[in-house]
Protein backbone atom coordinates (compact mmCIF):
# COMPACT_ATOMS: atom_id res chain seq x y z
CA UNK A 1 0.00 0.00 0.00
CA UNK A 2 0.86 3.30 -0.92
CA UNK A 3 0.93 5.01 2.78
CA UNK A 4 2.67 2.19 4.47
CA UNK A 5 5.59 2.61 6.53
CA UNK A 6 8.34 0.52 7.82
CA UNK A 7 8.65 1.00 11.86
CA UNK A 8 11.51 -0.68 13.57
CA UNK A 9 10.31 -4.60 12.08
CA UNK A 10 7.01 -3.36 11.31
CA UNK A 11 5.00 -2.57 8.01
CA UNK A 12 2.27 -0.35 9.25
CA UNK A 13 -0.29 -0.04 6.52
CA UNK A 14 -0.52 3.61 7.25
CA UNK A 15 1.29 5.61 9.97
CA UNK A 16 -2.27 6.13 12.11
CA UNK A 17 -2.56 4.53 15.49
CA UNK A 18 -5.19 5.05 17.63
CA UNK A 19 -3.75 6.76 21.15
CA UNK A 20 -3.81 4.85 24.35
CA UNK A 21 -7.21 5.51 26.41
CA UNK A 22 -8.79 7.27 23.84
CA UNK A 23 -9.97 4.27 21.77
CA UNK A 24 -10.18 1.81 24.60
CA UNK A 25 -9.41 -1.86 23.15
CA UNK A 26 -11.34 -1.07 19.81
CA UNK A 27 -14.24 -3.19 20.72
CA UNK A 28 -16.11 -0.18 20.53
CA UNK A 29 -15.41 1.49 17.63
CA UNK A 30 -15.74 -1.66 15.88
CA UNK A 31 -19.25 -1.90 16.15
CA UNK A 32 -19.63 1.23 14.38
CA UNK A 33 -15.84 1.49 11.98
CA UNK A 34 -13.93 -0.27 10.00
CA UNK A 35 -10.97 -0.14 12.56
CA UNK A 36 -8.75 -2.14 10.42
CA UNK A 37 -8.64 1.01 7.98
CA UNK A 38 -5.94 2.27 10.65
CA UNK A 39 -1.96 1.38 11.14
CA UNK A 40 -2.38 -0.08 14.54
CA UNK A 41 -4.00 0.99 18.17
CA UNK A 42 -2.30 1.51 21.16
CA UNK A 43 -4.40 0.12 23.75
CA UNK A 44 -5.97 1.51 27.01
CA UNK A 45 -3.16 1.97 29.45
CA UNK A 46 -2.93 -1.32 32.10
CA UNK A 47 -1.84 -1.91 35.55
CA UNK A 48 -0.60 -4.38 37.52
CA UNK A 49 -3.83 -4.67 39.77
CA UNK A 50 -7.02 -2.93 37.99
CA UNK A 51 -8.43 0.24 38.85
CA UNK A 52 -11.71 1.94 39.43
CA UNK A 53 -9.41 5.33 38.36
CA UNK A 54 -10.48 8.99 39.90
CA UNK A 55 -13.80 10.15 41.26
CA UNK A 56 -15.42 13.24 41.11
CA UNK A 57 -15.29 15.09 37.22
CA UNK A 58 -13.41 13.07 34.88
CA UNK A 59 -13.55 15.72 31.85
CA UNK A 60 -13.99 19.40 31.46
CA UNK A 61 -13.79 21.14 27.98
CA UNK A 62 -11.14 23.87 26.88
CA UNK A 63 -11.76 26.15 24.18
CA UNK A 64 -9.48 23.83 21.47
CA UNK A 65 -8.96 20.56 23.98
CA UNK A 66 -10.26 18.80 26.52
CA UNK A 67 -8.75 17.97 30.13
CA UNK A 68 -8.97 14.26 31.44
CA UNK A 69 -8.69 12.62 34.94
CA UNK A 70 -9.66 8.93 34.08
CA UNK A 71 -6.78 8.22 36.41
CA UNK A 72 -5.68 4.81 34.45
CA UNK A 73 -9.12 3.11 34.73
CA UNK A 74 -8.64 -0.50 33.63
CA UNK A 75 -9.19 -4.17 34.56
CA UNK A 76 -5.38 -5.13 35.27
CA UNK A 77 -3.10 -7.26 33.11
CA UNK A 78 -4.30 -10.31 34.23
CA UNK A 79 -7.71 -9.65 32.56
CA UNK A 80 -6.22 -8.72 29.53
CA UNK A 81 -4.38 -10.84 28.96
CA UNK A 82 -6.48 -13.76 29.84
CA UNK A 83 -9.87 -12.30 28.54
CA UNK A 84 -9.51 -9.54 26.26
CA UNK A 85 -6.25 -10.12 24.52
CA UNK A 86 -7.47 -13.70 23.08
CA UNK A 87 -10.72 -11.49 21.43
CA UNK A 88 -9.11 -9.12 19.63
CA UNK A 89 -5.40 -10.72 19.07
CA UNK A 90 -6.18 -11.51 15.30
CA UNK A 91 -7.05 -7.93 13.88
CA UNK A 92 -5.04 -6.71 11.14
CA UNK A 93 -3.92 -4.33 12.93
CA UNK A 94 -0.38 -3.08 14.62
CA UNK A 95 -0.87 -3.66 18.68
CA UNK A 96 0.56 -1.45 21.33
CA UNK A 97 0.44 -2.41 24.95
CA UNK A 98 0.51 0.87 27.08
CA UNK A 99 1.50 -0.03 30.75
CA UNK A 100 1.73 2.20 33.31
CA UNK A 101 2.87 1.69 37.27
CA UNK A 102 3.51 3.10 40.69
CA UNK A 103 7.03 1.32 41.38
CA UNK A 104 9.42 -0.39 39.34
CA UNK A 105 8.35 -3.91 40.50
CA UNK A 106 4.84 -3.15 39.82
CA UNK A 107 5.99 -2.20 36.28
CA UNK A 108 8.29 -5.35 35.41
CA UNK A 109 5.71 -7.72 37.12
CA UNK A 110 3.02 -6.29 34.91
CA UNK A 111 5.19 -6.92 31.48
CA UNK A 112 5.96 -10.43 32.86
CA UNK A 113 2.05 -11.47 33.10
CA UNK A 114 1.71 -9.71 29.39
CA UNK A 115 4.63 -11.31 27.86
CA UNK A 116 3.29 -14.54 26.74
CA UNK A 117 0.69 -12.54 24.47
CA UNK A 118 1.51 -12.16 20.89
CA UNK A 119 1.49 -8.44 21.05
CA UNK A 120 3.77 -5.93 18.50
CA UNK A 121 5.09 -3.23 20.93
CA UNK A 122 5.27 -2.45 24.37
CA UNK A 123 4.66 0.97 25.43
CA UNK A 124 5.78 2.01 28.56
CA UNK A 125 3.62 4.70 29.94
CA UNK A 126 6.11 6.70 32.19
CA UNK A 127 4.01 10.15 31.95
CA UNK A 128 0.44 9.94 33.08
CA UNK A 129 0.13 12.67 34.86
CA UNK A 130 -3.28 11.80 36.49
CA UNK A 131 -2.15 9.40 39.24
CA UNK A 132 0.79 8.93 41.31
CA UNK A 133 0.65 4.95 39.99
CA UNK A 134 0.76 6.58 36.39
CA UNK A 135 4.60 6.99 36.27
CA UNK A 136 5.13 10.51 35.54
CA UNK A 137 7.84 10.77 38.56
CA UNK A 138 10.02 8.19 36.20
CA UNK A 139 9.41 10.32 33.31
CA UNK A 140 10.50 13.70 34.01
CA UNK A 141 14.33 13.06 34.85
CA UNK A 142 16.93 11.23 32.81
CA UNK A 143 18.20 9.20 35.57
CA UNK A 144 15.34 7.46 35.97
CA UNK A 145 13.97 7.47 32.82
CA UNK A 146 16.94 5.77 32.02
CA UNK A 147 17.04 3.19 34.92
CA UNK A 148 13.13 2.28 34.32
CA UNK A 149 14.36 1.48 30.39
CA UNK A 150 17.02 -0.57 31.10
CA UNK A 151 14.75 -2.54 33.68
CA UNK A 152 12.23 -3.34 31.28
CA UNK A 153 14.47 -4.04 28.62
CA UNK A 154 15.82 -6.75 31.01
CA UNK A 155 13.00 -8.08 31.29
CA UNK A 156 10.81 -8.49 28.28
CA UNK A 157 12.19 -9.38 24.22
CA UNK A 158 9.16 -7.02 23.13
CA UNK A 159 9.75 -3.71 20.84
CA UNK A 160 9.60 -1.58 23.23
CA UNK A 161 8.59 2.61 23.31
CA UNK A 162 9.08 4.67 25.55
CA UNK A 163 6.14 7.13 25.81
CA UNK A 164 6.95 10.82 27.40
CA UNK A 165 5.38 13.70 28.97
CA UNK A 166 5.86 17.01 28.00
CA UNK A 167 6.10 18.35 31.51
CA UNK A 168 9.52 18.50 31.46
CA UNK A 169 12.33 20.57 31.09
CA UNK A 170 14.71 19.17 28.09
CA UNK A 171 12.88 16.51 26.39
CA UNK A 172 15.72 15.44 24.12
CA UNK A 173 17.69 14.78 27.46
CA UNK A 174 15.24 12.51 28.66
CA UNK A 175 14.75 10.70 25.43
CA UNK A 176 18.62 9.89 24.74
CA UNK A 177 18.46 9.02 28.52
CA UNK A 178 15.68 5.72 27.20
CA UNK A 179 17.78 5.26 24.08
CA UNK A 180 20.87 4.67 26.33
CA UNK A 181 18.28 1.91 28.40
CA UNK A 182 17.70 0.11 25.52
CA UNK A 183 14.35 1.73 23.91
CA UNK A 184 13.52 0.67 20.26
CA UNK A 185 11.16 4.00 20.15
CA UNK A 186 9.95 6.87 21.50
CA UNK A 187 6.15 8.39 21.33
CA UNK A 188 5.48 11.50 22.72
CA UNK A 189 3.88 13.23 24.17
CA UNK A 190 1.55 12.28 27.20
CA UNK A 191 -1.16 15.33 28.07
CA UNK A 192 -0.19 18.43 29.43
CA UNK A 193 -1.10 18.91 33.22
CA UNK A 194 -3.80 21.29 33.25
CA UNK A 195 -6.05 22.99 36.09
CA UNK A 196 -9.50 24.32 36.16
CA UNK A 197 -11.29 26.00 38.57
CA UNK A 198 -15.12 26.43 38.98
CA UNK A 199 -15.81 30.13 40.21
CA UNK A 200 -19.22 29.48 41.28
CA UNK A 201 -18.39 26.57 44.07
CA UNK A 202 -15.06 28.70 44.21
CA UNK A 203 -13.53 25.02 43.98
CA UNK A 204 -11.02 23.43 41.85
CA UNK A 205 -12.72 20.94 39.10
CA UNK A 206 -10.81 17.63 39.61
CA UNK A 207 -10.56 15.39 42.92
CA UNK A 208 -7.32 15.49 41.79
CA UNK A 209 -6.69 18.79 41.32
CA UNK A 210 -4.41 18.67 38.25
CA UNK A 211 -5.94 17.02 35.24
CA UNK A 212 -4.38 16.36 31.26
CA UNK A 213 -5.36 18.61 28.76
CA UNK A 214 -5.54 17.20 24.97
CA UNK A 215 -6.64 17.74 21.76
CA UNK A 216 -5.75 20.93 19.48
CA UNK A 217 -4.45 23.30 21.92
CA UNK A 218 -1.53 21.15 22.63
CA UNK A 219 -0.33 20.42 18.99
CA UNK A 220 2.23 23.17 18.41
CA UNK A 221 3.93 21.67 21.85
CA UNK A 222 3.84 18.49 20.71
CA UNK A 223 5.02 19.41 17.30
CA UNK A 224 7.99 21.09 18.88
CA UNK A 225 8.62 18.29 21.26
CA UNK A 226 8.79 15.79 18.50
CA UNK A 227 11.01 18.44 16.61
CA UNK A 228 13.62 18.33 19.27
CA UNK A 229 13.23 14.51 20.39
CA UNK A 230 14.30 14.19 16.22
CA UNK A 231 17.52 15.57 16.57
CA UNK A 232 18.15 14.07 19.78
CA UNK A 233 17.70 10.71 18.74
CA UNK A 234 18.37 8.23 16.02
CA UNK A 235 15.43 5.65 17.05
CA UNK A 236 11.82 6.01 15.51
CA UNK A 237 9.74 8.41 17.12
CA UNK A 238 6.17 7.97 17.25
CA UNK A 239 4.37 11.84 17.41
CA UNK A 240 0.98 12.98 18.71
CA UNK A 241 -0.64 14.93 20.16
CA UNK A 242 -3.52 16.58 19.15
CA UNK A 243 -4.05 15.86 15.37
CA UNK A 244 -6.84 15.91 13.59
CA UNK A 245 -6.48 15.79 9.99
CA UNK A 246 -3.47 14.52 6.99
CA UNK A 247 -2.10 17.88 6.90
CA UNK A 248 -1.08 17.64 10.42
CA UNK A 249 -0.12 13.88 10.43
CA UNK A 250 2.33 15.00 7.37
CA UNK A 251 3.51 18.10 9.90
CA UNK A 252 4.23 16.02 12.77
CA UNK A 253 6.30 13.34 10.02
CA UNK A 254 8.07 16.21 8.57
CA UNK A 255 9.46 17.41 12.23
CA UNK A 256 10.82 13.80 12.79
CA UNK A 257 7.93 11.32 13.52
CA UNK A 258 7.94 8.04 11.77
CA UNK A 259 4.37 7.40 12.94
CA UNK A 260 1.24 9.09 14.82
CA UNK A 261 -1.02 8.29 17.43
CA UNK A 262 -4.58 10.19 17.10
CA UNK A 263 -6.82 10.19 20.38
CA UNK A 264 -8.96 13.49 21.49
CA UNK A 265 -10.30 13.68 17.57
CA UNK A 266 -12.42 10.58 17.77
CA UNK A 267 -14.57 12.47 19.93
CA UNK A 268 -14.39 15.46 17.75
CA UNK A 269 -15.41 13.37 14.37
CA UNK A 270 -14.54 10.22 14.20
CA UNK A 271 -15.69 9.90 10.42
CA UNK A 272 -12.97 12.20 9.35
CA UNK A 273 -10.07 10.04 11.15
CA UNK A 274 -10.98 7.07 9.43
CA UNK A 275 -10.86 8.81 6.43
CA UNK A 276 -7.15 10.25 6.86
CA UNK A 277 -5.64 7.40 4.92
CA UNK A 278 -6.86 7.97 2.15
CA UNK A 279 -6.08 11.84 2.13
CA UNK A 280 -2.41 10.90 3.17
CA UNK A 281 -2.60 8.97 -0.39
CA UNK A 282 -4.33 11.64 -2.73
CA UNK A 283 -1.63 14.08 -0.92
CA UNK A 284 1.30 11.88 -2.37
CA UNK A 285 0.23 11.32 -5.15
CA UNK A 286 -0.47 15.03 -5.94
CA UNK A 287 2.74 15.71 -4.48
CA UNK A 288 4.61 12.85 -6.70
CA UNK A 289 5.62 10.82 -3.57
CA UNK A 290 6.32 7.15 -3.18
CA UNK A 291 6.91 6.44 0.08
CA UNK A 292 5.71 8.60 3.44
CA UNK A 293 9.28 7.96 4.31
CA UNK A 294 10.62 10.64 2.17
CA UNK A 295 8.90 12.99 4.58
CA UNK A 296 10.33 11.99 7.74
CA UNK A 297 12.41 14.56 9.50
CA UNK A 298 13.03 17.01 6.42
CA UNK A 299 12.70 20.11 8.34
CA UNK B 1 -24.33 2.35 10.30
CA UNK B 2 -24.60 3.84 13.65
CA UNK B 3 -22.10 5.80 15.23
CA UNK B 4 -21.86 7.20 11.28
CA UNK B 5 -21.88 10.60 11.92
CA UNK B 6 -25.12 11.16 10.44
CA UNK B 7 -25.79 14.45 8.80
CA UNK B 8 -29.25 15.65 10.01
CA UNK B 9 -31.41 18.46 8.65
CA UNK B 10 -33.46 20.89 11.23
CA UNK B 11 -36.77 20.29 9.97
CA UNK B 12 -38.88 22.57 12.54
CA UNK B 13 -37.16 24.58 15.76
CA UNK B 14 -39.34 26.75 17.96
CA UNK B 15 -38.42 27.85 21.37
CA UNK B 16 -41.01 26.39 23.54
CA UNK B 17 -40.66 28.31 26.99
CA UNK B 18 -38.01 30.17 28.60
CA UNK B 19 -34.73 28.94 27.08
CA UNK B 20 -36.00 25.74 25.87
CA UNK B 21 -36.03 24.77 22.35
CA UNK B 22 -37.76 21.94 20.81
CA UNK B 23 -35.64 20.82 17.57
CA UNK B 24 -37.21 18.05 15.33
CA UNK B 25 -34.23 16.98 12.38
CA UNK B 26 -34.29 14.66 9.74
CA UNK B 27 -32.40 11.23 10.09
CA UNK B 28 -32.69 7.32 8.96
CA UNK B 29 -31.56 6.31 12.33
CA UNK B 30 -34.42 4.98 14.77
CA UNK B 31 -33.44 5.34 18.38
CA UNK B 32 -35.28 3.16 21.33
CA UNK B 33 -36.56 5.46 24.37
CA UNK B 34 -34.34 6.62 26.69
CA UNK B 35 -31.69 6.98 24.54
CA UNK B 36 -29.78 9.92 23.62
CA UNK B 37 -27.60 11.09 20.58
CA UNK B 38 -24.63 13.56 20.85
CA UNK B 39 -25.18 16.91 18.92
CA UNK B 40 -22.97 19.37 16.98
CA UNK B 41 -23.33 22.16 14.77
CA UNK B 42 -20.79 23.48 14.38
CA UNK B 43 -16.62 22.67 13.25
CA UNK B 44 -13.78 22.45 15.89
CA UNK B 45 -14.93 23.80 18.35
CA UNK B 46 -16.38 22.97 21.13
CA UNK B 47 -14.70 20.23 20.71
CA UNK B 48 -16.89 17.56 22.31
CA UNK B 49 -20.69 17.09 21.18
CA UNK B 50 -23.64 17.64 23.34
CA UNK B 51 -25.79 14.36 24.78
CA UNK B 52 -29.30 15.11 24.28
CA UNK B 53 -32.01 12.60 24.94
CA UNK B 54 -34.55 11.67 22.69
CA UNK B 55 -37.84 13.40 23.39
CA UNK B 56 -39.60 11.31 20.42
CA UNK B 57 -38.91 9.64 17.24
CA UNK B 58 -41.15 8.42 14.33
CA UNK B 59 -39.82 7.28 10.77
CA UNK B 60 -37.16 9.08 9.08
CA UNK B 61 -37.21 11.96 12.38
CA UNK B 62 -36.19 12.63 15.80
CA UNK B 63 -37.19 15.38 18.08
CA UNK B 64 -35.49 16.83 20.88
CA UNK B 65 -36.18 19.41 23.48
CA UNK B 66 -33.44 21.16 25.40
CA UNK B 67 -32.12 24.49 27.37
CA UNK B 68 -29.97 26.79 26.71
CA UNK B 69 -27.41 26.58 29.31
CA UNK B 70 -23.76 26.85 27.51
CA UNK B 71 -21.75 27.34 24.39
CA UNK B 72 -22.98 24.30 23.17
CA UNK B 73 -26.96 24.43 23.47
CA UNK B 74 -26.80 28.44 22.58
CA UNK B 75 -25.56 27.29 18.84
CA UNK B 76 -28.36 24.37 19.00
CA UNK B 77 -30.69 26.92 19.67
CA UNK B 78 -29.26 29.47 16.86
CA UNK B 79 -30.27 26.45 14.52
CA UNK B 80 -32.64 27.30 11.37
CA UNK B 81 -35.32 25.27 9.71
CA UNK B 82 -32.73 23.51 6.73
CA UNK B 83 -29.81 23.95 8.70
CA UNK B 84 -27.51 20.91 9.06
CA UNK B 85 -25.80 19.47 12.10
CA UNK B 86 -24.22 16.42 13.11
CA UNK B 87 -26.26 13.57 14.90
CA UNK B 88 -23.95 10.38 16.47
CA UNK B 89 -26.10 8.10 17.50
CA UNK B 90 -28.55 6.84 18.90
CA UNK B 91 -26.78 5.38 21.96
CA UNK B 92 -26.60 3.89 25.17
CA UNK B 93 -29.24 1.78 26.74
CA UNK B 94 -32.51 3.03 26.85
CA UNK B 95 -35.37 2.33 28.98
CA UNK B 96 -36.21 -1.35 29.62
CA UNK B 97 -39.38 -2.82 28.50
CA UNK B 98 -41.78 -3.88 31.34
CA UNK B 99 -44.45 -5.60 32.08
CA UNK B 100 -47.54 -3.64 34.29
CA UNK B 101 -48.76 -0.75 34.77
CA UNK B 102 -45.98 2.11 34.78
CA UNK B 103 -45.25 5.59 36.61
CA UNK B 104 -42.90 8.03 34.97
CA UNK B 105 -41.99 10.50 37.35
CA UNK B 106 -39.54 13.59 35.66
CA UNK B 107 -38.15 16.42 36.43
CA UNK B 108 -36.90 20.02 34.69
CA UNK B 109 -35.01 18.43 31.13
CA UNK B 110 -35.71 15.53 32.58
CA UNK B 111 -38.69 15.43 31.22
CA UNK B 112 -37.35 15.39 27.46
CA UNK B 113 -36.52 10.87 27.51
CA UNK B 114 -40.22 10.35 29.87
CA UNK B 115 -42.24 11.74 26.46
CA UNK B 116 -40.91 9.25 24.23
CA UNK B 117 -40.71 6.39 26.92
CA UNK B 118 -44.12 7.14 27.84
CA UNK B 119 -45.29 7.26 23.81
CA UNK B 120 -43.90 3.75 23.12
CA UNK B 121 -45.65 1.96 26.67
CA UNK B 122 -48.75 3.08 25.20
CA UNK B 123 -47.96 2.36 21.70
CA UNK B 124 -47.23 -1.20 23.61
CA UNK B 125 -50.93 -0.74 24.89
CA UNK B 126 -49.62 -0.57 28.55
CA UNK B 127 -50.95 1.52 31.24
CA UNK B 128 -48.94 4.40 31.86
CA UNK B 129 -48.75 7.56 34.30
CA UNK B 130 -46.61 10.80 33.30
CA UNK B 131 -46.13 13.08 36.78
CA UNK B 132 -44.24 15.95 35.46
CA UNK B 133 -42.39 19.02 37.24
CA UNK B 134 -41.70 22.06 35.79
CA UNK B 135 -39.62 24.90 36.76
CA UNK B 136 -41.78 28.12 36.13
CA UNK B 137 -44.41 27.34 32.97
CA UNK B 138 -45.17 24.22 31.07
CA UNK B 139 -44.00 23.60 27.81
CA UNK B 140 -45.15 21.15 25.23
CA UNK B 141 -48.79 20.50 27.38
CA UNK B 142 -50.42 18.94 24.37
CA UNK B 143 -47.60 16.77 23.54
CA UNK B 144 -46.96 15.35 27.26
CA UNK B 145 -50.88 15.14 27.64
CA UNK B 146 -51.36 12.73 24.77
CA UNK B 147 -48.18 10.65 25.58
CA UNK B 148 -49.50 9.08 28.42
CA UNK B 149 -52.64 7.81 29.77
CA UNK B 150 -52.80 9.93 32.61
CA UNK B 151 -50.39 13.23 32.72
CA UNK B 152 -49.96 15.18 35.79
CA UNK B 153 -48.10 18.28 35.12
CA UNK B 154 -46.65 20.31 37.89
CA UNK B 155 -45.40 23.63 38.21
CA UNK B 156 -42.97 24.46 41.36
CA UNK B 157 -43.60 22.54 44.56
CA UNK B 158 -42.15 18.40 44.58
CA UNK B 159 -43.69 16.02 41.95
CA UNK B 160 -43.03 13.45 44.55
CA UNK B 161 -45.68 15.33 47.34
CA UNK B 162 -48.74 12.88 47.47
CA UNK B 163 -47.71 10.34 45.25
CA UNK B 164 -49.09 6.76 45.36
CA UNK B 165 -46.38 4.88 43.78
CA UNK B 166 -48.14 1.72 45.10
CA UNK B 167 -50.47 2.23 42.76
CA UNK B 168 -47.87 0.91 40.11
CA UNK B 169 -45.85 -2.20 39.42
CA UNK B 170 -42.84 -0.44 37.99
CA UNK B 171 -41.42 3.49 38.11
CA UNK B 172 -39.30 5.20 35.37
CA UNK B 173 -37.40 8.64 36.80
CA UNK B 174 -35.37 10.94 35.26
CA UNK B 175 -34.00 14.67 36.40
CA UNK B 176 -32.51 16.23 39.15
CA UNK B 177 -31.44 13.83 41.57
CA UNK B 178 -32.34 14.58 44.82
CA UNK B 179 -36.62 13.98 43.07
CA UNK B 180 -34.34 10.35 41.95
CA UNK B 181 -33.41 9.87 45.10
CA UNK B 182 -36.20 10.33 46.48
CA UNK B 183 -38.51 8.44 43.73
CA UNK B 184 -35.92 5.28 44.16
CA UNK B 185 -36.35 5.36 48.21
CA UNK B 186 -40.21 5.49 47.72
CA UNK B 187 -40.17 2.64 44.90
CA UNK B 188 -37.52 0.79 47.48
CA UNK B 189 -40.43 1.24 50.57
CA UNK B 190 -43.58 -0.14 48.08
CA UNK B 191 -41.37 -2.79 47.06
CA UNK B 192 -41.37 -1.89 43.15
CA UNK B 193 -38.60 -2.00 41.09
CA UNK B 194 -37.20 1.79 40.33
CA UNK B 195 -35.43 2.66 36.99
CA UNK B 196 -33.21 6.06 36.74
CA UNK B 197 -31.72 7.56 33.43
CA UNK B 198 -28.26 9.83 35.08
CA UNK B 199 -26.52 12.22 33.30
CA UNK B 200 -22.55 12.47 33.16
CA UNK B 201 -20.35 14.49 31.40
CA UNK B 202 -19.17 12.21 28.17
CA UNK B 203 -16.74 12.71 25.15
CA UNK B 204 -16.69 9.46 22.72
CA UNK B 205 -20.25 8.40 23.99
CA UNK B 206 -19.69 5.25 23.27
CA UNK B 207 -17.81 3.34 25.49
CA UNK B 208 -14.24 3.74 25.00
CA UNK B 209 -12.71 6.89 26.93
CA UNK B 210 -13.57 6.06 30.44
CA UNK B 211 -14.77 9.46 31.29
CA UNK B 212 -18.15 9.03 31.93
CA UNK B 213 -17.63 6.35 35.23
CA UNK B 214 -20.32 5.80 37.02
CA UNK B 215 -20.15 3.63 40.60
CA UNK B 216 -22.51 1.66 41.20
CA UNK B 217 -23.32 -1.12 43.60
CA UNK B 218 -22.19 -3.48 41.25
CA UNK B 219 -19.08 -1.72 40.07
CA UNK B 220 -17.63 0.96 37.76
CA UNK B 221 -20.17 1.10 34.94
CA UNK B 222 -19.86 3.15 31.37
CA UNK B 223 -22.93 5.90 32.03
CA UNK B 224 -23.01 6.48 27.42
CA UNK B 225 -22.98 2.56 27.17
CA UNK B 226 -24.25 0.72 30.07
CA UNK B 227 -26.48 3.22 30.59
CA UNK B 228 -27.56 6.28 31.19
CA UNK B 229 -30.45 3.91 32.51
CA UNK B 230 -29.83 1.76 35.51
CA UNK B 231 -31.85 0.36 38.16
CA UNK B 232 -32.59 2.57 40.96
CA UNK B 233 -31.04 0.45 43.49
CA UNK B 234 -27.59 0.25 41.51
CA UNK B 235 -27.37 4.44 41.70
CA UNK B 236 -28.99 5.07 44.82
CA UNK B 237 -27.62 2.68 47.50
CA UNK B 238 -26.09 3.01 51.14
CA UNK B 239 -26.05 7.39 50.43
CA UNK B 240 -23.09 6.98 48.71
CA UNK B 241 -24.45 8.16 45.30
CA UNK B 242 -22.17 10.85 44.30
CA UNK B 243 -23.19 13.09 41.15
CA UNK B 244 -20.33 15.00 38.64
C1 LIG C 1 -27.48 11.12 28.48
C2 LIG C 1 -27.78 12.59 28.59
C3 LIG C 1 -28.97 13.07 28.09
C4 LIG C 1 -29.27 14.44 28.17
N1 LIG C 1 -30.46 14.88 27.68
C5 LIG C 1 -30.77 16.19 27.72
C6 LIG C 1 -31.99 16.69 27.17
O1 LIG C 1 -32.81 15.94 26.63
N2 LIG C 1 -32.24 18.02 27.24
C7 LIG C 1 -31.34 18.89 27.82
O2 LIG C 1 -31.61 20.08 27.87
N3 LIG C 1 -30.17 18.44 28.35
C8 LIG C 1 -29.86 17.13 28.30
N4 LIG C 1 -28.65 16.69 28.83
C9 LIG C 1 -27.72 17.68 29.36
C10 LIG C 1 -26.95 18.33 28.22
O3 LIG C 1 -26.06 17.38 27.68
C11 LIG C 1 -26.13 19.53 28.70
O4 LIG C 1 -27.02 20.53 29.16
C12 LIG C 1 -25.28 20.10 27.57
O5 LIG C 1 -24.25 19.20 27.24
C13 LIG C 1 -24.70 21.46 27.93
O6 LIG C 1 -23.85 21.89 26.88
P1 LIG C 1 -23.47 23.44 26.75
O7 LIG C 1 -22.37 23.55 25.78
O8 LIG C 1 -24.67 24.24 26.47
O9 LIG C 1 -23.00 23.81 28.23
P2 LIG C 1 -21.51 24.00 28.79
O10 LIG C 1 -21.66 24.11 30.25
O11 LIG C 1 -20.81 25.08 28.07
O12 LIG C 1 -20.83 22.62 28.46
C14 LIG C 1 -19.49 22.36 28.79
C15 LIG C 1 -19.24 20.87 28.78
O13 LIG C 1 -19.91 20.22 29.86
C16 LIG C 1 -20.82 19.24 29.39
N5 LIG C 1 -22.05 19.31 30.20
C17 LIG C 1 -22.57 20.42 30.77
N6 LIG C 1 -23.70 20.10 31.45
C18 LIG C 1 -23.87 18.77 31.32
C19 LIG C 1 -24.84 17.84 31.79
N7 LIG C 1 -25.88 18.21 32.54
N8 LIG C 1 -24.72 16.55 31.44
C20 LIG C 1 -23.68 16.13 30.68
N9 LIG C 1 -22.72 16.97 30.21
C21 LIG C 1 -22.82 18.26 30.52
C22 LIG C 1 -21.07 19.61 27.95
O14 LIG C 1 -21.51 18.52 27.16
C23 LIG C 1 -19.74 20.15 27.53
O15 LIG C 1 -18.86 19.10 27.23
C24 LIG C 1 -28.35 15.33 28.77
C25 LIG C 1 -27.13 14.84 29.27
C26 LIG C 1 -26.85 13.48 29.19
C27 LIG C 1 -25.55 12.97 29.71
C1 LIG D 1 -9.53 10.24 27.98
C2 LIG D 1 -8.06 10.01 27.77
C3 LIG D 1 -7.44 8.89 28.36
C4 LIG D 1 -6.08 8.66 28.19
N1 LIG D 1 -5.50 7.54 28.75
C5 LIG D 1 -4.19 7.27 28.51
C6 LIG D 1 -3.59 6.06 28.98
O1 LIG D 1 -4.24 5.21 29.58
N2 LIG D 1 -2.26 5.85 28.73
C7 LIG D 1 -1.50 6.75 28.03
O2 LIG D 1 -0.32 6.53 27.81
N3 LIG D 1 -2.06 7.90 27.55
C8 LIG D 1 -3.37 8.17 27.78
N4 LIG D 1 -3.93 9.33 27.26
C9 LIG D 1 -3.08 10.26 26.49
C10 LIG D 1 -3.22 10.03 24.98
O3 LIG D 1 -2.81 8.72 24.62
C11 LIG D 1 -2.40 11.07 24.20
O4 LIG D 1 -1.04 10.96 24.59
C12 LIG D 1 -2.86 12.49 24.44
O5 LIG D 1 -4.25 12.55 24.61
C13 LIG D 1 -2.45 13.45 23.31
O6 LIG D 1 -3.03 13.09 22.07
P1 LIG D 1 -4.42 13.71 21.50
O7 LIG D 1 -4.35 15.18 21.66
O8 LIG D 1 -4.52 13.23 20.09
O9 LIG D 1 -5.50 13.12 22.36
C14 LIG D 1 -5.30 9.58 27.43
C15 LIG D 1 -5.92 10.69 26.84
C16 LIG D 1 -7.28 10.91 27.00
C17 LIG D 1 -7.90 12.11 26.34
S1 LIG E 1 -18.20 8.98 27.03
FE1 LIG E 1 -16.50 7.76 26.52
S2 LIG E 1 -16.87 6.00 27.73
FE2 LIG E 1 -18.67 7.13 28.02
Amino acid sequence: MKTSIKFLDLELKNPIIAASGTFGFGEEYAEYYDIEKLGGISYKGLTLDPRDGNEGIRVWETPAGMMNSVGLENPGVDAFASDIWPRIQDRNLISVVNVGGSTLETYLEAIRRLDHCDYDILELNISCPNVKAGGMAFGTEAKSAERITRAVRMTTQKRLMVKLSPNVGNIGEIAKACEAGGADAISLINTVQAMAIDTKSRQIVFNNTYAGLSGPAIRPIALRMVHQTAKAVKIPIVGMGGITNADEVIQFLMAGASAVQIGTAFFTNPNQIFRIPAELEMWMEKEGIRSLEEIIGIV
Amino acid sequence: MGVEGTEGNVLSIQEVGEEIVHLTVATPTTPKPGQFYLLRAWQEAPLLGRPISVFDYSEGKVEFVFKVVGKGTEILAKLKVNDKLQLQGPFGNGFPEVEGKILLVGGGLGNAPLHATAKALKARGQEVDLRLGFAEKVYLEEEFNQAATITQLMVGGLVTDGLNIRDYDVVFTCGPHPMMEAVVKMAREAGIPSYVSIEKRMACGIGACLVCTCKTKSGNKKTCKDGPVFEGEEIFYEDKYQIS
